[in-house]
């Protein structure tokens, strides 16, 4: 019967979950090794469905930085994330950039969006672009 | 000369924190003095996931977790000063500090907050022998390189240190199509979070090598390869374990050091074991009214909690000022048993009848399993007791302890660990 071994990571322990199930329906017929009801749950989506989130950067064109930081709102099916990540290197977008803007619909058909991280303003030719955002003003000195 | 209320050296997640709930608690003079372009520190360059967990119950990645922050910030009258150096500060509360538009600047502040952070500690730090090439880099320089400026630092990846940025950057130099041969550490085991190991190292195939160090880096103009050695307990190489890996770069996480060289110079004493001041409960330093919090006080693993420390400084800056802090008449030291790494805060210094609980933050300096942290006071007789499955070197520990247990004619009191017994 084949089996699976998953390291917990929702705590320090790190418990080591084994999970024993049948190929034709799938089931699972053993499952031993967790410490808790959190460490079952997070045991039996790793083996059923293991996903990650993809944390990455796109180019940027006029922006007052060259990178944006971008995540996928949920988790990519592991046997995606090379995939996805060939997708969005061939992604640029245009400054200015909110954080939570939606950089790319629906990535490879998963139905999951890639998301802006963070604020990124057109270059303006200032080298210290944070003074010119409200309430940062730095007081002129006499 | 400018005159400000409270003065935050730094603005990465701790300077930003501090200064907020200073506001929040009063305080109509700020400013934030960051050596950096941008606030956020170095949240800026972790673009991964997994802050926030605790402070704000999401995951948000760290220009995410910064955003926050800086848009709370950009609501109130807090100054701030970016492309900003502080070169000196001393104990009268006067910084001297330099810009590239106003030249050199001298500031007199009612308190100060060391924000500093911490670097890297580097090649030349764990005395890695071989040659000079490129290509060599500490894990969070590549880090930069890579999600700030756009710079693939190399292709084929030695790792040296198990510490979170070294995980995390086996991952993404993976994921950005490099091929990382193995990370190395020293110690028996990893020095990272169990969540870092797993979905950084495990997910992608990467060897965690244990009890191996890089014993020689080999190159002319650039990295070739490094050879590989086993370790002994004490950290030293065995001869004759030694295997080549062909490679064109090498990173360092070798661990972080608190950058207090600000504090140095103004004769603040530095605790050994953190690398950051002494301070006490609200994390004020020797000096009255200088504060410390974030890394440049320890290194913490998470910066949830560094949030939450920049906040206990922020809010006794601000009683600081105001006059509203009742001052023991003798601080309680807190000592610490051999198998604690150390303990933050190192003394008790007020009174405060509101508070319930004094939080400390501890490391110990091993694994240790089913034990049982315990305070006692001066005559050994113990106030209180925390079970703990597990604790490991890299995930720091926050015990809360009832104020109430502290006696008006407290000295010291000391924390151990034992065994649990069965």
């Amino acid at each position: 019967m084949p089996g699976k071994d998953i390291i917990c990571i929702l705590c320090p322990r790190g418990c080591r979950i084994k999970i024993d199930y049948n190929v034709d329906n799938s089931s699972v017929s053993n499952i031993t090794g967790y410490g808790c009801q959190k460490g079952l749950d997070y045991g039996l989506e790793e083996l059923h469905n293991p996903s990650r989130i993809i944390t990455t950067t796109v180019r940027v064109k006029n922006g007052e930085l060259p990178l944006l930081p971008v995540k996928t709102e949920r988790g990519i099916p592991k046997d995606l994330i090379f995939p996805v990540m060939k997708e969005i290197s061939n992604i640029e977008v245009e400054a200015p950039v909110r954080i939570g803007q939606i950089i790319k619909r629906n990535l490879l058909n998963t139905g999951i969006d890639l998301i802006a991280g963070r604020d990124i303003l057109k270059y303006n030719g200032d080298e210290f672009p944070d003074k010119k955002k409200k309430g940062a003003e730095a007081p002129v000195i006499e | 000369m400018i005159d400000y209320d409270l003065v935050v050296v730094g603005g990465g997640p701790a300077g930003l924190a501090a200064a907020l709930e200073a506001k929040k608690n009063g305080i109509e003079r700020i400013l934030i003095l960051e050596r950096d372009k941008y606030l956020g520190g170095i949240l800026q360059q972790c673009i991964h996931n997994g802050f926030g967990l605790l402070y704000f119950k999401e995951e948000l990645t760290g220009p995410e977790y910064a955003d926050r922050f800086i848009k709370k910030l950009s609501g109130t009258n807090i100054d701030v000063k970016t492309g900003t150096m502080v070169v000196r500060i001393n104990r009268k509360k006067e910084i001297t500090a330099l810009n590239s538009k106003e030249g050199l600047l001298f500031i007199k502040a009612g308190a100060v907050i060391l924000a500093m952070g911490c670097r890297e500690r580097t090649r030349e730090a764990v005395r890695i022998p071989g040659d000079r090439p490129a290509g060599i880099f500490t894990a969070g320089t590549a880090q930069r390189y890579l999600n700030l400026e756009g710079y693939m630092p190399g292709k084929e990846v030695v790792i040296l240190g198990s510490g979170d940025i070294g995980l995390i950057m086996a991952r993404r130099m993976t994921l950005e199509g490099a091929d990382v041969k193995a990370v190395l550490e020293i110690m028996p085991f990893s020095s990272g979070l169990m969540r870092n190991k797993v979905q950084c190292l495990d997910d992608f195939g990467i060897p965690l090598l244990l009890k191996h160090t890089i014993s020689r880096i080999n190159g002319k103009d650039r990295v070739e390869s490094v050879i590989i050695s086993k370790a002994d307990e004490n950290m030293s190489v065995i001869t004759g374990t030694e295997k080549e890996i062909p490679c064109d770069t090498v990173l360092f996480s070798v661990g972080l050091i608190p950058e207090n060289e600000l504090s140095r110079e103004m004769g603040l004493s530095l605790d050994k074991a953190t690398g950051g001041p002494v301070v006490n409960e609200l994390r004020e330093t020797e000096v009255r009214g200088i504060f410390a919090c974030g890394n440049v006080l320890h290194v913490h693993d998470l910066v949830d909690y560094v949030s939450e420390e920049s906040e206990i400084a922020g809010r006794a800056a601000a009683a600081y000022i105001r006059d509203g802090l009742e001052r023991r008449e003798r601080e309680i030291i807190v000592e610490r048993a051999e198998n604690i790494n150390y303990i933050i805060p190192q003394k008790i210094s007020f009174i405060d009848r509101e508070r319930e609980m004094i939080k400390f933050f501890m490391r110990v300096k091993r694994p240790e399993e089913d034990v049982r942290i315990s305070i006692a006071d001066g005559e050994n007789k113990k106030l209180a007791s925390y079970k703990r499955d597990l604790l490991t070197p890299g995930e720091m520990l926050v015990i809360n302890f009832p104020e109430k247990l502290i006696k008006d004619n407290t000295e010291k009191i000391k924390m151990f660990i034992e065994k649990e017994r069965r």
